[in-house]
């Protein structure tokens, strides 16, 4: 990629790369002290049950057991595991141990010893006697149902999010532009239509995992594999009623998240273990615990009802949600809304729009971030019902897009009255090449209105589906990050951050950014991140905002730096700051008279300028006024088996505008890896429940996460935009890939079969089903 | 129970319990480049050479390994490094957990397979599962690597 810049919009590799590929030591477990504590958590058996009595007399009397911890040993705070800015947005409606376990899997006590087996024996010997309660497993009989899954007096809200427990009701929100009623009676043309989402499974590689230990300095130091340490930091000592001074949360390498890992999860416990014991400890989930005691995808039920006039001009949008949260309210609200904001803009010539609902406890796992987080979706009913409108009216699929959607320059009422669980901000779309994305993906799928679906073998349809979609940047006047900068002898900058690098590639293109604007190769810049006693202040990874809003954090202290080097060199020379420049090696007076090295001038800065000697640092700060969207266009070409029901994924082609990309070769795999994880949800991830409220899908042999045969071609291409308000024109990339693959998919299989799949994953059953119908 | 294993060239004496796994007793005797994915033989994640040959080392009962050679990724320095130039060439070592077992895979294959088609690679790889790529970048890696032998 030819342009104009030195170090972004190039395909450097990723700089922790060569080191994980080759097995250095880098993840929390890698790096836990070798005699720390196994922690182990007994776990709840029942979906609903309140504990009667515990008796863990014989499992301490267990050789090698060092402590146990039931609820009655732990201070009773509400709080919540999400991990957002403060206030959040979620409720505390959580104790990191409790009399009442909410789902199979809950917490029932912590179990500390010298090793595995010895924590296990003793999670085995402790004895609990339950009241095992009626539990709630279906999420639409949630609300008003007789049991009540949190009763608990102590749980709270932090500002009015439409919490009502007593109700079975984690958070709920209605908003309306317009008179949506009055515009669908006058429309020609009414849809109405109800789609099903499932419960996803994460599957980060790397389970869920920390360590701790006291350090000389009697503080508490924990390494984890979070998206959010100072969330983390901010979360544990209110649920542990520490001051956060006493409190360092360090994020090494880290095996994936996609939204599992913004949350705090594990590290109370250990942090109780330690306190209690003085001593290191450390947990590692199995992955059974992953699946049935981490967190998933919010299940939810969308009704749609649109209204168009004959030509399709989309004059109405309702939307009305009923989300599940699960055992507990993480993201409850956050993803709910996000199932509007980052939809409904995309069709922003609609006269009237609603969005409300509500989202209700159950007795499963909690449900938390996830990769897409409301929006994926949203986009599978919007987008689903958006091509229903095009075969009601006869019209090209894309044509109906193309006529309502969102463009350069426009703008969206939503934006202003939907934020993420409070009121969002104006903003005009200063970038979006959606229209380029759409007609790029036509010619890679070769796209034919004529020709959306044909029989290659008696019984055999391929097929070809599209949807469009929109995502953010993250979360305008909430979330910040920020950087700083320091020279050092030698010529070479120390990069510290707040950022949240997730294997992403995060760590890599800040430095970039910081080099590009440093006029210095990127290989100057030596990168220290995510520690909240060693690093600036940053929210974390998610949201899709590190890119953007870390990125621009990372640009102000670039620039900030220069300024501060310009100065110095300046005072060396006797020159005016505004007569000195620097071409990335050199230092210079603009008459040419006076030049020095960044090499010479660091050792000068550092150990020969007497009195003057000073470290040259900058830090730069960036929360957003903004979130500007990124765009795709995705576009499938399907095999359908009408005898068996099967449906293969031939090609899967996504155009992508994120703005500038960074590291080109990294966004492009940001949006592969999220159109793998979106077709997995559309053909065949699924958490499933027995009756009783067991997770069934506990394992990854009866979870199907798609492998690298299921699917035949993945085609990536990114749009050449620019956003003004972005780092070097970067928008964001880390979640608009998984968005469009259900709808697609849908919009696909109706072509091929004339019937509208409304209930997602696509197994060959429901496809069997539908074509007797 | 004691069991003695040869792993990256050297012999071990390595102390477990009868039901542990490979995985989780190499992991304890320090080698902690071989990661668990998913504990169920899935995921490739945990992939070591047994005597030159590809195994998931957490669905082997360690006790079985006794008096074998283990090779990990530490143990095929040079070829991973080449490797690895490939991979994070294209961005696709990601957030890495799942390369060093992906790694020992595409060396066995190399071994194994004479010029594989692309249908071929994605075949025998199809036991290393990853969450990060999506796979395609991972395919572009092998194939120029591949590519690059044959030079």
């Amino acid at each position: 990629m030819n342009n104009e810049f030195k170090e972004v919009k190039h395909s450097l590799p990723k700089i922790d790369g060569i080191g994980l590929v080759t097995g250095r030591p880098a993840y929390t477990d890698d790096l836990a002290p070798r005699d720390a504590l196994v922690v182990k958590i007994l776990r709840s058996p029942h979906a609903f049950a309140r504990i009667k009595s515990i008796d863990a007399q014989e499992a301490l009397a267990l050789p090698g057991v060092a402590c146990i911890l039931t609820w009655k040993d732990v201070k009773r705070i509400p709080y919540t595991r999400a991990g957002q800015g403060h206030p959040e947005p979620s409720p505390h409606d959580k104790f990191i141990l409790d009399e009442y376990v909410r789902y199979v899997g809950d917490e029932v006590a912590i179990i500390a010893a010298e090793d595995e087996a010895t924590a296990i024996k003793a999670s085995n010997l402790i004895k609990v006697d339950y009241e095992v309660l009626p539990p709630v497993l279906d999420f639409e009989k949630a609300a008003d149902n007789p049991t009540v899954i949190h009763p608990e007096s102590e749980i709270h809200d932090m500002f009015p999010i439409g919490f009502k427990p007593q109700r079975n009701i984690a958070a709920s929100y209605e908003m309306e532009i317009g008179d949506v009623e009055k515009e669908l009676a006058a429309c020609e043309v009414k849809l109405e239509k109800t789609f099903y989402t499932q419960s996803q499974a994460h599957v980060a590689f790397e389970p869920h995992v920390a360590f701790s230990y006291i350090d000389i300095h009697g503080r508490l130091n924990i390494y984890s594999s979070t998206q959010n340490p100072f969330h983390t930091r901010r979360l544990l000592g209110q649920a542990l009623d520490m001051p956060l001074s006493n409190i360092r949360i360090a994020k090494p390498r880290i095996g994936g998240g996609f939204g599992a890992k913004q949350h705090i999860l594990v590290e109370p416990f250990i942090a109780l273990v330690t306190l209690k014991t003085g001593r290191p400890a450390k947990i590692v989930f199995t992955r059974k615990e992953v699946f049935e005691s981490s967190f998933n995808r919010h299940q939810m039920r969308i009704t749609m009802r649109v209204g168009a006039d004959k030509e399709g001009h989309v004059k109405a949008i309702d939307m009305n949600v009923l989300s599940n949260t699960g055992a507990y309210g993480e993201h409850a609200l956050t993803t709910f809304m996000v199932g509007g904001s980052k939809t409904l803009p995309l069709y922003n010539k609609a006269k009237a729009v609603r969005y409300g609902g509500k989202v209700v406890y159950t007795n499963k796992v909690s449900a938390g971030a996830y990769r897409g987080y409301g929006a994926i979706q949203g986009n599978f009913a919007l987008e689903s019902i958006m091509d229903e409108l095009a075969h009601t009216i006869g019209k090209d699929p894309v044509a109906v897009r193309e006529m309502n959607m969102i463009r350069e320059g426009e703008t969206s009422e939503v934006f202003k009255i939907m934020g993420e669980g409070s009121e969002g901000v104006d903003m005009i779309i200063e970038s979006c090449k959606l229209d380029y994305c759409i007609r790029r993906g036509k010619e890679l799928i070769g796209w034919d209105p004529e020709k959306l679906a044909w029989e290659v073998a008696p019984g055999v349809v391929r097929a070809k589906g599209m949807a469009i979609a929109m995502q953010g940047s993250g979360i305008p006047l909430i979330d910040m990050g920020s950087a700083t900068l320091e020279l050092q002898d030698g010529g070479w900058f120390k990069l510290r951050i707040g950022a949240t690098d997730l294997g992403t590639g995060s760590d890599t293109i800040l430095a970039q950014i910081a080099a590009e604007e440093l006029g210095v190769p990127t290989s100057l810049i030596n990168v220290y991140a995510s520690d909240t006693d060693h690093t600036p202040y940053d929210v974390g990874a998610y949201a899709s905002s590190t890119t953007y809003v870390s990125g621009n954090a990372v640009l102000r202290a670039a620039k900030n730096m220069k300024k501060v080097m310009l100065q110095a060199v300046a005072e060396k020379f006797g020159v005016p700051a505004e007569d000195v420049q620097f071409d990335g090696m050199l230092f210079s007076t603009k008459d040419g008279k006076k030049s020095i090295t960044l090499k010479d001038f660091s050792f000068d800065t550092l150990y020969h300028e007497g009195a003057n000697m000073k470290t040259l640092t900058a830090t730069g700060s960036y929360s957003g006024l903004k979130s500007p969207p990124p765009y795709m266009a995705g576009f499938v070409e399907i095999e359908l088996d009408k005898g068996t029901g099967k449906v293969s994924i031939l090609n899967y082609v996504a155009v992508v505008d994120c703005g500038t990309p960074i590291n080109p070769n990294l966004a492009r795999i940001q949006v592969e890896g999220g159109v793998l994880q979106g077709i997995g949800m559309a053909m065949w991830e699924n958490v499933k429940y027995a009756d009783n409220g067991r997770m069934l899908t506990n394992t990854l042999l009866t979870y199907t996460i798609p492998s690298r045969e299921d699917v035949g071609k993945i085609t990536v291409e990114l749009a050449d935009s620019y956003e003004p308000s972005g780092p070097f024109g970067a928008k964001s990339v880390a979640e608009i890939g998984i968005d469009t693959p259900p709808a697609a998919i849908a919009n696909a299989i109706r072509n091929a079969i004339g019937v509208r799949l409304t209930d997602l994953p696509f197994t060959p059953d429901k496809v069997l089903l539908a074509l007797k119908k | 129970m004691t069991i003695s294993l040869k792993v990256n060239g050297k012999p071990v004496k390595i102390e477990c319990n009868p039901g542990d796994v490979l995985t989780d007793v190499l992991r304890n005797a320090g080698f902690v480049e071989v990661k668990k994915g998913c504990g169920t033989g899935n995921c490739g994640i945990c992939t070591v050479l047994l005597d030159g040959v590809p195994v998931p080392s957490c669905s082997l009962i360690a006790g079985r390994a006794d008096g074998h050679e283990i090779t990990t990724i530490r143990g095929v320095e040079a070829e991973a490094r080449e490797f690895a130039d490939f991979l994070v060439a294209e961005g696709a070592d990601q957030c890495g957990f799942c390369s060093p077992g992906f790694t020992l895979n595409v060396l066995a294959m190399k071994k194994e397979l004479k010029s594989p088609s692309i249908d071929e690679i994605k075949h025998y790889m199809a036991g290393n599962l990853c969450r990060c790529t999506g796979y395609e970048g991972q395919l572009r890696a092998v194939v120029k690597y591949l590519e690059a032998q044959h030079e």
